[in-house]
């Protein structure tokens, strides 16, 4: 009877342990769902915003047709890299990033612009989602490295694999050296 | 996401019921204390004594049910702070909306407070339900990487719930120290008349002691809570700028926001006891001398050394310091 009890309270115990790890994985999976959700939710923000700011723009840059063209195509080339996975992505809306910081800078050499209440307005819409983009990013990868690490470590990994728990991708950032805006003063 | 911000979440949550269970006993022990000197000379001191603890536990019960529901209203409205949304302040909002996400915390409420001293504070009882408040002189005074610095220093405030502490310490202490000054004019007043005509020679010297262990619990209980309010809230500010850094990635913002608030020393008007310990910068005495017992902040030039500490620059030199003070 002895044996028969000591054997089912380590059973109970240890179906208790796995429990509990299940669940802090499940959690931490959560959050880079969660994390990755933002993501997505700012940079379709931008994709809606950009038609706006080349609209109002336009009739400004008759020189700079160029600039806006590309920033038009980048767009369109991270819409369609949305359902690429991450790091696709990622690259795709890198490239839109380098495109719009381009046409900020051309811009600034049309006083018209940036006197134009529209503009303005558009251009601290179009700033602070660049920004929420990094911080959602920055927040991604946080929960992404803790995700990783809680999988490898010991004892989650003997959880993880049986139960299907794999490794995220990082949401790498654009290096920052590689893409100063070549801008056309003629 | 870092352990450290783990840790300091689970330590304001345990502190905070600690606090409460504690402030609670001390208004246990003061209401039979009360009670009995009241009661004293009837016959039924205990009585009397118990149905005052009953009494005093009571409000420590609804206070500590208020100060969570209710008492960032309450420090909003004592503040004159003013709800405002994205058309009002399109850069405020979108700044606290990008410290938001940096934090992986909903969007807190956005606050203003007309006031031309720069200063800002936090408050709520979780990261669901919490409010961050600015000056209009902060939004005037500040560039869009010195208020990312501040509302990042404010957001930190938030994640690791130093919201629901400081509410509660606001709240509490507010209580104890109202409780022992009462407790105070009621010896004074009351207690010397009581002993000249007494009856019995014994059981006055009994009022006489138990009067002076009130007396002296009343002291101390108003020092101590001074002093949690201070102490607590100095080690609190240089986390939260740490913190700060970490979620703009941008140590200079926030410095050079600092140096901004300790240049500026224009004391903020609607700013009390109880409040004062919320803001980001000491909103009574910009600049104070040292880090003495008594002060809710840390000196500015401090929390600026150890953001350079940070990024490696050199701590701030004699002539620096002379410079931000002699900006005042």
């Amino acid at each position: 009877m002895l044996p028969a009890i000591i054997i089912l309270v380590v059973v109970v115990v240890v179906i208790l342990f796995i429990v509990g790890i299940y669940n802090g994985l499940v959690t931490r999976r959560n959050r880079v769902d969660e994390g990755n959700a933002q993501i997505q939710v700012q940079l379709k923000r931008r994709h809606d915003l950009i038609p706006n700011l080349v609209n109002a723009v336009k009739g400004y840059m008759d020189f700079e047709k160029s600039v806006l063209v590309t920033v038009t195509e980048a767009r369109g080339n991270a819409i369609s890299a949305g359902s690429q996975g991450i790091a696709a992505q990622a690259q795709a809306e890198n490239a839109l990033t380098g495109a719009l910081k381009s046409l900020f800078a051309v811009v600034e050499n049309y006083p018209q612009l940036k006197a134009n209440e529209n503009v303005l307005s558009l251009q601290e819409q179009l700033t602070t989602t660049e920004n929420q983009i990094s911080f959602a990013r920055q927040h991604y990868n946080a929960t992404v490295l803790d995700f990783n690490n809680s999988l490898q470590t010991f004892p989650n990994v003997l959880i993880a694999g049986p139960f299907g728990f794999t490794k995220r991708e990082f949401f790498e950032a654009e290096p920052e050296a590689a893409e100063v805006p070549v801008v056309n003063l003629g | 996401m870092t352990a450290t911000f783990y840790s300091e979440e689970s330590a304001n949550r345990r502190n905070s019921i600690l606090l409460i269970f504690v402030v609670i006993a001390f208004l246990a022990v003061f209401g039979f204390v009360i009670g009995f000197s009241i009661g004293y000379g009837t016959g039924n001191e205990v009585a009397f004594g118990i149905a005052a603890l009953a009494i005093a536990v009571g409000i420590g019960v609804i206070q500590a049910l208020f100060s969570y529901y209710g008492g960032d209203k309450l420090v909003l409205a004592s503040s004159h702070a003013r709800e405002i949304g994205p058309e009002q302040a399109p850069a405020l909002y979108n700044v606290v909306n990008e410290m938001a996400i940096a934090a992986g915390v909903p969007m807190p409420k956005v606050y203003i407070i007309d006031d031309p001293s720069p200063n800002a504070f936090a408050t709520g009882r979780d990261p669901q339900h919490s409010s961050v408040a600015v000056t209009t002189g902060l939004l005037q005074k500040m560039n869009r990487e010195e208020l990312q610095g501040v509302l990042g220093h404010e957001m930190s405030h938030v994640r690791n719930l130093d919201i629901r502490f400081t509410l509660f310490v606001g709240v509490m202490v507010g209580s104890i120290a109202l409780l022992a000054g009462f407790f105070l004019r009621y010896t004074f007043w009351f207690g010397g008349g009581r002993r000249g005509n007494d009856r019995d020679g014994g059981g006055g010297g009994l009022a006489i002691v138990l009067l002076l262990v009130g007396l002296v619990m009343a002291v101390l209980s108003y020092f101590f809570g001074a002093l949690v309010q201070m102490a607590v809230s100095r080690q609190r500010e240089y986390l939260a700028d740490a913190s700060s850094v970490e979620l703009t990635r941008n140590p200079h913002g926030l410095e050079s926001a600092l140096a901004k608030l300790a240049a500026d020393n224009e004391p903020l008007h609607s700013v009390n006891g109880a409040t004062q310990h919320l803001y980001i910068v000491n909103p009574l005495k910009k600049l104070g001398g040292g880090a003495s017992l008594f002060s809710t902040h840390p000196p500015i030039v401090d929390r600026i050394n150890r953001l350079r500490q940070l990024t490696g620059d050199a701590p701030m030199d004699p002539a620096e310091m002379r410079q931000l003070k002699g900006l005042e």
